[in-house]
């Protein structure tokens, strides 16, 4: 008996089944590889599946080549002004898009008030809180034009933006508001007099002051038609009742976000990742106008089919928040399927106004191609 | 700095300074999509401390170069990624651009026919 099942047994091959697809996944496993399942309590197949020899087994080669990566990766850009911008990218995976998102925020250089030489401040605002707001004013710059001010080197026109802030609110007059337009640019560099121990000062030189600026800042080409001056001229930095006077010279140095948030050029940037919202079966009449109604953000519309019956579509599905409203409930989960795009992100920028956004996106890749540069060289 | 053995070099840990998650995360998913690599991962043995371990192991293939070629392949990565992006942000500006054109176009033409009658 035995022998004869031995004989009988064939070879029995996975691919000989009738429909399953060959040279690609099966599709509840490419569900699985490319999409985030939302379900009522938690997202599950979170992870990005990277190793190459995920799938090796079922003979699909997961490892993604240049080619084919050039191939699939698309961005679309879906708005775009002077300080923000929203733009899709399709194809990459969550490692890199983090990697930018990392950049953007943390390690973009720019230019922030650092040093404050306070000659009178008779205000009730502090010395350091009053700092501490300069610090935090964002300045109309190009970071790009100027290089780090390190401790050995001494403050130039090449390292330092020089700002005066010279305010005075008279006996009898009101309470004034200090904006971030009294912020005046000095091109020149520092007007504060240092005091030097020298006695033999001859009265011809020119007195020494904090700053060592061996050109005016304004015969800079990028200067002359745009003056540097904070982005935004009505933020309030402190208020002077009658009597009161600030009287201080600031200076900006290059920096990035990781020393100070203030060096931070983004308001701030993030990503989502594209949701989908799938119907698993047809959702008509009364359910449809309750599914309609569940969605705070209208998601769902409601079409006609004709002889007064009507079915539920998906309109607006890059709209959806994850609120899960639309699973909740009894039954829902079988008819709604809330998933996300894996590789699909919609990125957002902010930006506080040194740079325009996507210029800020250009410079973060530029970045990390510099960091892989090192990694290499280090390697050699 | 790699931390390897003398016999065999196709394993080693790579100890970079100065980085963090960022360039880390990023090496190992390229690390993870070249088949020579059975096994890669990343750690960070302090927080305060800005250094990150590069575990690598290959089938065969000395650590340092599948290293290096995982380096390269994600700067040609942000290169075509870079390129793709300018040429998005160009030509969302051009269709702007247009449309801003088309616009005016039809408030001026609105105008003259109403001048006409």
């Amino acid at each position: 008996m035995a022998e004869g099942a031995g004989e009988e047994k064939k070879k029995f091959s996975i691919w000989d089944l009738p429909d399953v697809p060959v040279g690609q996944l099966p599709p509840h496993l490419e569900l699985q590889r490319s999409r985030v399942s939302c379900n009522k309590d938690a997202p599950i197949h979170t992870e990005s599946i990277q190793y190459s020899g995920a799938y090796a087994s079922m003979g699909i080669d997961n490892s993604s080549r240049l080619d084919r990566f050039s191939n699939n990766f698309r961005v679309e850009v879906v708005r775009l002004n002077e300080d923000d911008m929203e733009f899709d990218m399709i194809g990459i995976d969550a490692a890199i898009a983090n990697s930018f998102r990392r950049i953007l925020i943390a390690e973009l250089p720019t230019m922030a008030i650092e040093k404050v030489l306070i000659a009178n401040n008779t205000s009730i605002i502090q010395d350091e809180v009053l700092a501490h707001r300069l610090g935090l004013v964002p300045i109309r710059v190009d970071p790009r034009l100027f290089d780090y001010l390190s401790e050995n080197d001494q403050p130039n026109e090449k390292n330092t933006v020089v700002f005066k802030l010279h305010v005075q609110c008279k006996r009898g007059s009101p309470r004034i508001t200090v904006k971030s337009d009294a912020l005046k640019w000095l091109p020149n560099g520092s007007e504060l007099v240092k005091e030097t121990r020298n006695a033999t000062s001859d009265s011809s030189s020119k007195p020494e002051t904090y700053t060592y600026f061996g050109c005016s800042q304004e015969t800079i080409p990028e200067f002359v038609k745009n003056p540097i001056i904070p982005k935004y001229p009505d933020i309030i930095i402190a208020k002077l009742g009658p009597g009161q006077e600030i009287e201080l010279e600031a200076h900006a140095v290059k920096g990035i976000g990781k020393t100070h948030a203030k060096w931070s050029p983004v308001a701030t940037a993030w990503y989502r990742m594209l949701p989908e919202v799938v119907l698993l079966e047809d959702i008509e009449d009364d359910l449809a106008e309750e599914l309609k109604s569940k969605c705070p953000v209208n998601v769902f519309d409601i079409e006609d089919l004709g002889k007064g019956r009507r079915r539920a579509t998906v309109a607006r599905p890059r709209a959806c928040t994850l609120c899960r409203e639309c699973i909740r409930g009894d039954d829902w989960e079988k008819r709604v399927a809330l998933r996300r795009v894996k590789d699909h992100f919609i990125f957002t920028i902010e930006s506080t106004g040194a740079l325009p956004p996507e210029v800020l996106f250009t410079e973060a890749v530029k970045i990390l191609e510099d960091k892989c540069e090192r990694v290499i060289t280090e390697l050699s | 700095m790699e931390h390897g053995s003398f016999t065999d070099n196709s394993v080693a840990t790579f100890s970079l300074t100065d980085e963090d998650h960022t360039i880390a995360n990023a090496v190992r998913f390229t690390l993870n999509q070249d088949p020579r690599v059975t096994f890669c991962g990343y750690s960070i043995p302090h927080p305060s401390e800005a250094r990150v371990n590069i575990r690598v192991e290959t089938t065969g293939d000395p650590a340092r170069k599948v290293l290096k070629d995982a380096c390269q392949y994600l700067m040609l990565m942000c290169r075509h990624v870079r390129c793709t992006f300018d040429k998005a942000v160009e030509d969302f500006k051009a269709s702007n651009a247009v449309k801003a054109m088309k616009i005016d176009s039809q408030d001026s033409s609105g105008d003259d026919s109403e001048e006409s009658e």
